[in-house]
This record gives C-alpha cells, sequence and structure tokens, in this order.
C-alpha cells in the first residue's frame, strides 16, 4: 500500500462518521418534517399546489448556493449545523412528493370500505392510507438518501466533516488517490444506506406472511445487526466531544492545506490538541474567524483589501498592509504575523509565446490584447483588481475563460489561451515555464499571506509564541517549492510540510 | 323496541343548493328481519338512499330512524361500527390478511383480542372459508368469490341487525354469483339480519328480497312484495322492470320446446 493511500486511509473513520452522522440526521429531520407535510397537502388541495412548489424551487437552487445562505442566515455559523439544515431541505423534496402521490394512489374502494366500516378520518390515515403508501413514501426516502450522501460532500465548504474533505483536498491538490478513495467512500455509503432500507422494507413486508426460513431469520439478523451499528456510531458522533485547544482552518487550495498543516504540526508539536477545518470557502472561513469558531489560518492582504474591506484602490504593498491589519484590528481579528511569502495574481503566458509577442509586461499587450484569449480561475475576472487593470492599461481581451485552477494551468500550457492570471507562489508557474508579466501601473494588489488568530487564541501567549515562528519563515521561493512538491510532483501534503519545517530549520 | 328497524321519513337528497334532486321526498319502512331490496337504473338514486341510512351520505331535509333512533343523533363512525356493509367494489384492505380484515370491525369496536378470533374463525366458517386454512392468506391470493365471502363476513363479524349492501354480487361470475346468492339469504334468514340490498339485476332483486323498492329518478315508484309487484304494478316502468326475469325465462322454455 501506498504511504499517500495510507495517509487517506487513515482519516477515513473521522470522515465515515461525520459524512453518515450528517446524512443520517438530515435524513431523519427530513422524514419528520416532509412526511407531515406530505400528508397535509394530499388533504388541501390548498396546501398541495404551494408547498410542492416551494420544495421544488429549494431543488432547483445550486446546492452550494443553500449551504452559503444557511451560513449567511445563521449569521456566518459555520460546520454541522448549516449543512444540516441545508441538507434536510434538499431532502424534502422526493420525500413530499412521493408521500402525496403514494397516498393520493390509495384506491378509492378501499378509502370507502375504510369509511364505511366505521373508520374516522385519523384511523383511514393511519391504518389504511399510510400503509398502502408506504412502498411508494420508502421509495421517495431512499431517493432522498441517495442525493443527500451525494450532497453531503458539499458540506466540507462550510466546515463540516464529511467525505468531501476527501474529495476537495484531491482535487485542489491533484491527489487523485485521495479523490477516488472520497468517491468511492461515498458512494458505497450511499448504495450501502439505500440497501439497508430497502432490507427494512421488505422485512416490514415479509412481517405478515408467515414465513419464516432461514433465509429471512439470517436477512433479519443481519439487518438489526447493521442498524445497531449505524445508530451506535451515529449516537457516538452526536456525544459532544472535548473542544480541541484550537480549530485551524484553511480554503481549498494547496498553499492553503500546507499551511494549515504546518501550523497544525507546530502546535501539535507544543502539545496542543488541534482540529482542522479545511477547504473553507473565503467568506466563510473569515466570518468564522471573526465570531471565533476557527482560531487561526493563513489569509491574505489584497483578498481583506478587495474582498471583506471593499476597497477599489491601490495604495501599494505597505499601503495595504497598514491598512488591513487596522482593518482587522476593529473586527476583532488579530494579524498574528506575515509568514514572508506573497502570493499575488500575476499574468502569465508561456515563455515562448511571449518571446513570439514581445512581451514582458502588461504594457506589451495593450496593442494586442483585442486578439488574444485569457484564461481565469473561478475570481479574477470578477475582482475589481481586474476592472482596475483593464482600465489602467486600457485593454480587454478577445476571449475571458474562467476554468478550475488546474485546467488554467493546462490550458496555457497547451495554447488554448494566450494568458493567464497565475498565482505567484504556484508551484506550476515553474514547471509549465510560465513568464510573470511585470506590472508597471500597479493595478494587481498585493497579496501577503498572514497568520489570522480569533481573539481568544491571540489571548494566549504561548499560542503566539508558536505563530511567531512562522512569521518571516517562508520566503517566496520556499512556498513555491513546497506548493511544486504537491501539484507537480504528485507528493503529499506532508511531504510538503515536511519540506517547510526543514526549510525553517536551516535559518 | 321501535317496530321498524329502519324508517325513512320525507328523505331528500339534492346538491348544487337544489339545482340536482338525487332522491326526491322519500318515505318508506322496513321491518326486523326484513330484506328489502332497492332496484332501478344507474343513476336512480338508489344507492345514495343506501348511503344515508349509514350516514356516508347526509340527507338535505327529512328523517332516517335505525332502531327507533334518529342517525343524525348518533356518531356517524359509531353508527357504522353497527350496520353491517358489504361494498360494490369488495374493498378488502390489500395490506392486512384476510383474517385482520374480518377483524376490523370488532377491533374498531375495541373487543378482547379472544373474542375477535372467536369471532373471525366462527364468521369464516359460516362463509365456507375455514380461518386455519385461509386466516393468513392475503385478498389478492383469494378468488373474487372468495373474496366477496371475506367482505359478507366482516359486515357480519360485529353481529350487526342491519347490514347494508351495494350491489354485492354484480362483479362475480353467474355461476358463483348464485351460489352466493343462496348461501346469504340462508346466513340472513338464520341470523334474522334486516338488510337493504342495491342491486339492478331484477331477478336477484325477485329471489332473495321480502320486499322491492323501485326506484326511477329519485322517486320510488312502488314498494312491495315480489308478488304484488308482478300482479299489481303501479307504473308501466315497474310492469317492464318486473316482467323481465319472466319474459327471460318464457323465451328459455320455449326453446326448450324448441328442441
Amino acid at each position: 500500500m501506498s504511504d499517500n493511500l495510507r495517509e487517506q486511509l487513515i482519516l477515513l473513520p473521522a470522515y465515515f462518521q461525520g459524512h453518515l452522522l450528517l446524512t443520517l440526521a438530515a435524513i431523519s429531520m427530513g422524514v419528520l418534517i416532509s412526511v407531515p407535510l406530505g400528508v397535509w397537502a394530499e388533504q388541501s388541495a390548498r396546501v398541495k399546489r404551494p408547498l410542492l412548489g416551494v420544495v421544488s424551487i429549494i431543488q432547483t437552487f445550486p446546492s452550494l448556493a443553500i449551504l452559503a445562505l444557511v451560513v449567511a442566515l445563521l449569521g456566518g455559523r459555520i460546520g454541522f449545523l448549516p449543512a444540516f439544515i441545508a441538507l434536510t431541505l434538499y431532502s424534502m423534496l422526493p420525500i413530499v412528493r412521493n408521500t402525496v402521490t403514494g397516498l393520493e394512489s390509495v384506491s378509492a374502494s378501499v378509502i370507502d370500505a375504510a369509511k364505511g366500516i366505521g373508520m374516522s378520518p385519523n384511523q383511514i390515515l393511519r391504518e389504511v392510507k399510510l400503509p398502502l403508501a408506504m412502498p411508494v413514501i420508502v421509495a421517495g426516502i431512499r431517493t432522498a438518501m441517495v442525493w443527500t450522501v451525494g450532497l453531503a460532500t458539499l458540506s466540507t465548504l462550510v466546515g463540516a466533516t464529511s467525505f468531501g474533505n476527501y474529495i476537495f483536498t484531491g482535487l485542489q491538490t491533484r491527489n487523485l488517490v485521495a479523490v477516488t478513495v472520497g468517491s468511492l467512500a461515498s458512494a458505497s455509503l450511499a448504495v450501502g444506506l439505500d440497501g439497508l432500507v430497502a432490507s427494512i422494507q421488505w422485512l416490514l413486508e415479509k412481517r405478515s406472511e408467515a414465513v419464516d426460513s432461514a433465509r429471512l431469520k439470517r436477512i433479519r439478523m443481519s439487518v438489526y445487526g447493521v442498524t445497531a451499528i449505524i445508530i451506535f456510531l451515529t449516537m457516538y458522533g452526536l456525544i459532544p466531544k472535548p473542544r480541541a485547544d484550537f480549530v485551524v482552518a484553511g480554503k481549498p487550495f494547496t498553499e492553503q492545506y500546507i499551511m494549515a498543516g504546518l501550523i497544525t504540526a507546530e502546535l501539535e508539536e507544543a502539545g496542543f490538541s488541534v482540529e482542522q477545518r479545511l477547504g473553507m470557502g473565503s467568506a466563510v472561513v473569515y466570518e468564522a474567524i471573526r465570531n471565533g469558531t476557527v482560531d487561526v489560518y493563513v489569509e491574505y492582504t489584497g483578498t481583506v483589501w478587495a474582498n471583506f474591506m471593499s476597497r477599489e484602490s491601490n495604495p501599494g504593498r505597505e499601503g495595504i498592509r497598514n491598512g488591513v491589519v487596522e482593518y482587522l484590528e476593529e473586527q476583532n481579528v488579530t494579524t498574528a504575523g506575515f509568514t514572508g511569502f506573497q502570493n499575488r495574481y500575476a499574468l502569465a503566458m508561456r515563455r515562448d509565446r511571449a518571446l513570439e509577442l514581445g512581451v514582458t509586461s502588461i504594457e506589451d499587450l495593450i496593442p494586442i490584447a483585442a486578439e488574444l484569449s485569457a484564461g481565469s480561475d473561478l475570481e479574477f475576472f470578477g475582482r475589481t483588481e481586474w476592472l482596475r487593470l483593464r482600465d489602467l492599461y486600457n485593454m480587454d481581451f478577445a476571449n475571458k475563460l474562467t476554468f478550475d485552477v488546474s485546467l488554467m494551468y493546462t490550458a496555457v500550457s497547451e495554447r488554448q489561451v494566450d494568458v493567464i492570471s497565475a498565482y505567484t507562489t504556484d508551484g506550476r508557474v515553474a514547471a509549465y515555464d510560465l513568464l510573470l508579466l511585470d506590472d508597471p501601473r500597479n493595478a494587481l494588489l498585493a497579496y501577503d499571506a498572514m497568520i489570522l488568530a480569533s481573539g481568544n487564541a491571540a489571548a494566549q501567549p504561548k499560542f503566539m509564541q508558536i505563530i511567531e515562528a512562522l512569521v518571516d519563515s517562508i520566503p517566496d521561493e520556499a512556498m513555491r517549492q513546497a506548493n511544486r512538491l504537491v501539484d507537480v510532483d504528485g507528493e503529499s501534503i506532508t511531504v510538503a510540510i515536511e519540506y517547510l519545517r526543514g526549510e525553517m530549520a536551516k535559518d | 323496541m321501535a317496530s321498524f328497524m329502519i324508517e325513512l321519513k320525507n328523505v331528500q337528497k339534492s346538491y348544487d343548493g337544489g339545482a340536482t334532486i338525487a332522491v326526491a321526498d322519500t318515505s318508506f319502512t322496513i321491518e326486523r328481519g326484513e330484506f328489502l331490496g332497492l332496484i332501478g337504473a344507474s343513476g336512480c338514486g338508489k344507492t345514495t338512499t343506501l348511503k344515508m341510512i349509514n350516514r356516508l351520505e347526509e340527507p338535505t331535509s327529512g328523517e332516517i330512524l335505525v332502531n327507533g333512533r334518529n342517525v343524525v343523533d348518533q356518531n356517524p363512525e359509531q353508527l357504522r361500527r353497527n350496520i353491517g356493509y358489504v361494498f360494490q367494489g369488495i374493498g378488502l384492505f390489500p395490506h392486512r390478511t384476510v383474517a385482520e380484515n374480518v377483524a376490523a370491525v370488532p377491533q374498531l369496536l375495541q373487543w378482547s383480542v379472544g373474542d375477535i378470533r372467536a369471532r373471525c374463525e366462527e364468521c369464516m366458517e359460516m362463509v365456507g372459508l375455514p380461518f386455519d386454512e385461509y386466516g393468513d392468506r392475503s385478498p389478492s391470493q383469494l378468488s373474487g368469490g372468495q373474496q366477496q365471502r371475506i367482505g359478507v363476513a366482516r359486515a357480519l363479524a360485529a353481529r350487526p341487525e342491519v347490514v347494508l349492501m351495494d350491489e354485492p354480487f354484480g362483479a362475480l361470475d353467474p355461476i358463483t354469483r348464485s351460489e352466493l346468492q343462496e348461501e346469504f339469504k340462508s346466513i340472513q334468514q338464520n341470523m334474522a339480519l334486516t338488510v337493504v340490498m342495491v342491486t339492478h339485476d331484477m331477478t336477484e332483486a325477485l329471489l332473495l328480497a321480502d320486499r322491492i323498492a323501485v326506484m326511477r329518478e329519485g322517486v320510488v315508484l312502488q314498494i312491495g312484495t315480489p308478488k304484488e309487484l308482478l300482479n299489481n304494478p303501479s307504473h308501466d316502468y315497474v310492469r317492464d322492470i318486473v316482467a323481465m326475469p319472466r319474459r327471460r325465462a318464457q323465451r328459455l322454455e320455449e326453446l326448450m320446446r324448441d328442441e
């Protein structure tokens, strides 16, 4: 077994438990809400249309948007709760719809008979309609279950643990083993839970038949066994664990995984217990450090300046630094220190293409930009930086395409685009032999990496002492090499962390 | 004890605020142990009349007394539990066993488990489907005739004095039908049940009923014994409908003679 695979499998129990707990909690809540709603809708045409409309609309929302909205509605709260609420909302449509359909499909002559022998409306519902609708309702629950298991992987982005941790980390660090383990685990869980519900349903239907073969007994025992294990695991997951001393967080790209790992390693070496919340969205993790659910993560000055402070000017590297530190202080977030490297945006081209066109700086692009196509990550063309660049240089590209980061590098390397918005510490810049273009008009912001700490963490001298050791200890070149180890050489995050620690020890 | 088991007094049923009249001002009485046939074409109001007796339909005006008590004074569910009902579509509960179907009303009446079990055995024996053999089966494992036998057993399980039947044998093949008709008639006589049966089959009505009410367009044209209807029909419609089985019998006889 490769080290990489072993490293992934060590994470399996925690991710499995997180995923299972999230899925089962959301499905249970979904059933508790949706079945009564379905019953209500079936009885009242006035309720039915609007209700089915609302649950269908929820379903049409992109799942990521729902997660983000729930986080926002909860005042920036991250972790289990927003993921649970979003998944519950998402599970409702198939259950409500199948409950309505199942109840409506009960034959009128059976309902007439139930009424005619003197059953009350409640008894008709409980003893006739619901049991007869049950197979259809269970089918809806199974659909919802499979969806929920799949969607739960997205909850990683709001800081809940799931198999999504594998997938997002793996996608961003080009670790296909992690992606595969995560996907297989998620698919197996979906198939397993679906099978379990199907078996329970089968047993319930067989209950009335006087079959008691050895086979039936065996199936019954195994269903009981598996159900017991799942209940145990879920209950165990619900026991509040002692809160870790510090929560270390990160955004979903390689450098962030490495830096979060480095901070974790330093803290753990000093004897602290650490909980990691990796792969979180930028706005989510920033909100989390403000309200103290996250204790420490690495942020960039330019991101705070443009995204959180909404500034459109560019006062230069020092100006941004000072403005950002001051602003963060007002937000009750401590800037524990700058790491020493800067991960800016820079326009980049294949070196041979740049030579061919005679380009070394952005100014050289001005006369030819209208014939070039440019690629960016998901954000760049939406940022004020790009708008300022466009205005300062008075140019625009013929085509502007957005890519997943790894694909963006592939695109420029394969000559599908001429220019990309590269990251200056990205190992792929060197690996693909890209030329970073100068920015003489100072359109692009400085992005000094800084370690942010929650008010609570900053108040602990021991913590600050450990973080001090990281301040000004990682130059651009070291970070680029660490990123390169993962993104280009296919090493694990652990290897990159060890590399950085080795570099730091040299000083 | 009231003299009549069932009494309809000026009962009327209309829809749409009186625009559509389903049953027009109807009064008749049914004695204890009497078997009344309600006959007429589809839509003549016979089923509505039947359903008003156990409040599956509510009359627009008038009074219905069952065993001397006005039905509107009684909880409709309680009322229905005390009146047997055999349904046109049979209406057995497909998710329950045959025995559980028969036990349905005693269960609603919260009899003890032992009493329910004993009564189920009794009723299933009565309709010729022994409990030990058929009790655990699912309704779908029975033939149409067997299912309606269970329908009858379910109607009789709580020992009702009155049984309402809505075209109970209509969906059965002719041989099964006549078997069941005869068996039911003897059960009815043995238990002195008061029965109201809706049918559109005049032969069935003539063979089973003590008295027959002929309905047309919401009006009871005539009510009387088969003999009275045959000998003194009050309307042409009554004469035609009552003569039908006899005409068919004559045709059959002629056919026999020709050979």
